[in-house]
């Protein structure tokens, strides 16, 4: 007996059993090993044991996600022999991650991977147009999508134009033929924004718009993308690459397409507030220039003598009514003093009637200088006269009088 | 790339309108500077206006012909 004999051997037995042409095997993968050739080679563990496995090519090739050590997985395939290594092996035709659906797991590693690679940043995103003249869209020519979108643009701006470039939103070949809409786009039509969508479905349905190819091509765009895919709750790789991601088609026309009123609106005030602020600073200048001409013309030299010569006058005025004033304070003053002063000019008393007694030249104050037969000298008005006193009484010739 | 170089414009010329504007107000500017940058405004705004009500309504979708080449034609909705 020969190895190949019985290794041949062992190897009919076992494909002859009917259970090990269809198995279906729970296990966690290791050494994970994906060859040149396309094929998969690892191993299947669990925690007591393990058993190598292969998946070819052309069964991979269905594969929708990647898997990895670590992973835990269903493996549906038959056992049979490597006859040339007398191994034992599970060749595996299909493989579901265990506990969760196999395109939502493939959903997650492309967007992590994505994610990382940079794709999703928001720096890199680009700023739609303001007022695009042509909109790129690329979704179904049947269905409500294109419907949708037509109807708000013909709302919002009526002028704008619409190209459709008709795609395959799901099934076979519906990644390429919108990777084929958004390449088309780029280099041949020339429009400002691309709609990218199609209406809501089940993960498989919109599967094409979480594809690797159709996010490059969302990346690669040099026109901005608007994802539209699915419903409001949906979110697809597409949504993360593309500039902006709306929730339906017709809030992506909302947001491609500007309201024709709102920008004449804004155009209209703009020039209300052009016109309003000249036509306020003409004013403004108006008074300025007023006031300018006015300040001139009072500092001019000419308003400046005529000023001094006013000046002039008036000072003049002053001077004069002041002196004037002046010369009336002294001669009012002047006269009473002469009126003071002739009050007490004894000459002027010698008119009333008084007159000065003198004696041996000194003048006789009282009368007890006197004794009868005294020479004494009366000063009077006009003269005086030389007498001789007779008689001498003393008291006041009031009292005299009285006694009398 | 007439299409995109007129888009560039209309956005650009917005910006420059309200960039006017705000020079405008800000009583920077002499009263000569601000009747010129006034002329350049009422200009921007005719051609903003203009390039709004310009253009006419089309909606079309992209077909192959009978050479298999890419042309674009009339849309007309159809049923699902």
């Amino acid at each position: 007996m020969t190895v190949s004999y019985i290794n041949t051997y062992i190897k009919n037995i076992i494909e002859d059993d009917i259970q090990l042409n269809n198995v279906s095997v729970k296990g966690e993968i290791s050494n994970f090993k994906y060859h040149s050739s396309g094929h998969m080679y690892f191993t299947l563990k669990d925690k007591n044991a393990k058993i190598k496995c292969v998946m070819f090519k052309t069964y991979g090739y269905f594969l929708k996600f990647r898997p990895e050590d670590g992973m835990n997985v269903i493996i549906n395939g038959n056992v049979s022999v490597y006859e040339r290594d007398g191994q034992y092996q599970l060749y595996c035709n299909k493989m579901d991650p265990e506990g969760i659906g196999s395109l939502y797991l493939a959903f997650e590693q492309l967007k992590k991977r994505l994610q990382i690679e940079g794709l999703f940043e928001e720096n890199r995103k680009k700023r739609l147009p303001l007022c695009p003249k042509r909109v790129g869209v690329a979704t179904s020519s049947t269905g409500s999508v294109i419907k949708d979108i037509i109807n708000v643009a013909s709302r919002r701006y009526s002028n704008v134009n619409i190209v459709l470039y008709p795609v395959k939103v799901q099934g076979e070949g519906s990644a390429e033929s919108i990777v084929e809409a958004i390449e088309y786009f780029n280099k041949i039509n020339d429009v400002d924004v691309i709609i990218v969508g199609r209406g809501g479905g089940s993960i498989e349905e919109l599967w094409s718009f979480n594809e690797e190819i159709v996010a490059r091509a969302i990346y690669n765009s040099k026109i901005p993308v608007i994802s539209a895919v699915g419903h409001e709750t949906d979110f697809t790789i597409s949504d993360f690459v593309a500039d902006i991601r709306a929730s339906t088609p017709s809030h992506a026309a909302e947001i491609a397409i500007p309201s024709y009123n709102d920008l004449k609106y804004r155009i209209g005030s703009i020039n209300s507030s052009l016109i309003s602020i000249l036509r306020s600073k003409l004013i403004n200048n108006r008074l300025s220039l007023k006031t300018l001409v006015h300040t001139m013309e009072s500092k001019s030299p000419r308003n400046s003598i005529a000023q001094t010569m006013q000046y002039l006058d008036i000072m003049q005025n002053r001077i004069v009514h002041s002196m004037e004033s002046r010369l009336l304070k002294q001669r009012s003053k002047f006269e009473l003093q002469v009126e003071k002063l002739e009050g007490i000019n004894p000459l002027k008393i010698l008119s009333r009637g008084y007159a000065v007694v003198e004696k041996n030249h000194a003048i006789v104050r009282e009368i007890k200088v006197l004794e009868s037969g005294d020479n004494v000298k009366l000063n009077m008005q006009g003269g005086f006269a030389d007498c001789k006193v007779i008689k001498i009484t003393e008291g006041s010739l009031w009292q005299q009088g009285k006694k009398k | 790339m007439a299409t995109r170089k007129k888009e560039v414009n209309f956005e650009g010329a917005m910006e420059r309108l309200e960039e006017i504007v705000s020079k405008m107000e800000n009583h920077e500017l002499s009263l000569e500077e601000s009747i010129k940058i006034f002329q350049e405004g009422i200009e921007l705004v005719a051609a903003c206006n203009k390039k709004l009500d310009e253009a006419e309504r089309k909606i079309s979708v992209i077909m192959k012909n009978a050479e298999g080449k890419l042309i674009e034609g009339d849309f007309e909705p159809q049923e699902e």
